[in-house]
């Protein structure tokens, strides 16, 4: 795959690269092709953190089901983050409280943060993609 | 300043590649750096030549492609989402390549700014 290829040709610098999920998994395809984008982002040995938001929090529930509306059920690739390192993965504490749910009903371990503390990791990033 | 460019969506449903074009234009005119744009979900379809839009409106994928032209603006598609989309190296407007996310993450890494145009 190409993408392999160019990972060998790396030069070396480790940025910090944040992913902004803000999007319900289904009805749009962003989850989904965001994910990809994180997975590549890790291969390329950076240093990545992904912030769940708003709508993007249900990427993480619990019970997902999508027989009902014929779609890939890709939920299980976040239980496979830290297979790729990937184990910076942040939820906002408003966004839940807006939607009834808490820590509980994620599939995986996350860090919860309010408001101020989300905008002072946003800071520190070099890369901030939003899907 | 180096600026790598994310577009996330399609031509005329949404204006997202529109800003980013004006962007990217207006970067260079100031004397800044566009080395790549980096075309991504439904952004994928500003790549293809088969589009002809009414005479009275502009061009968005040809406007894309003089802008490679003239300041040597590498235009990549993501292989997967094409792939999903239809678009091929057939259908390529001239400018245009199809290649990995390797690319996107290449951007962010070397430039020193990735600015993203979607929803």
């Amino acid at each position: 795959m190409s993408d392999m290829d160019e990972m060998e040709d790396g030069s070396g610098i480790v940025k910090k690269f944040m992913f902004l999920n803000r999007k319900a998994p289904h009805g749009t395809v962003y989850a989904l092709e965001g994910l990809e984008v994180v997975l590549i982002t890790a291969a390329f040995d950076q240093d990545v953190s992904m912030v769940f938001t708003d709508d993007g929090i249900y990427q993480l529930m619990k019970g997902i089901d999508t027989k009902g509306i014929e779609v890939k059920d890709f939920s299980r690739t976040y239980r496979a983050l830290e297979g790729y390192d990937i184990e910076k993965l942040y939820v906002d504490q408003a966004s839940l409280d807006a939607r009834g749910l808490t820590e509980d009903d994620l599939i995986v371990d996350v860090t919860v943060l309010s408001v101020d503390e989300m905008a002072n990791l946003m800071v520190e990033q070099d890369v901030v993609i939003s899907f | 300043m180096e600026f790598g460019i994310l577009v996330n969506e399609g031509p005329y449903t949404h204006q997202a590649s529109d800003t980013a074009y004006l962007f990217a234009r207006t970067a260079i005119e100031k004397g800044h750096k566009v080395p790549r744009v980096f075309f991504y979900h439904d952004g994928v379809n500003n790549s293809t030549r088969l589009a002809t839009p009414p005479q009275d409106d502009r061009n968005v994928n040809s406007r894309w492609s003089k802008l490679a032209e003239e300041h040597a603006v590498d235009l990549v598609v993501c292989v997967a989402a094409a792939q999903r989309r239809g678009i091929n190296d057939d259908v390529l407007a001239p400018g245009f390549r199809i290649s990995g996310l390797g690319q996107l993450v290449e951007m962010g890494i070397q430039h020193d700014r990735l600015v993203t145009f979607g929803d």
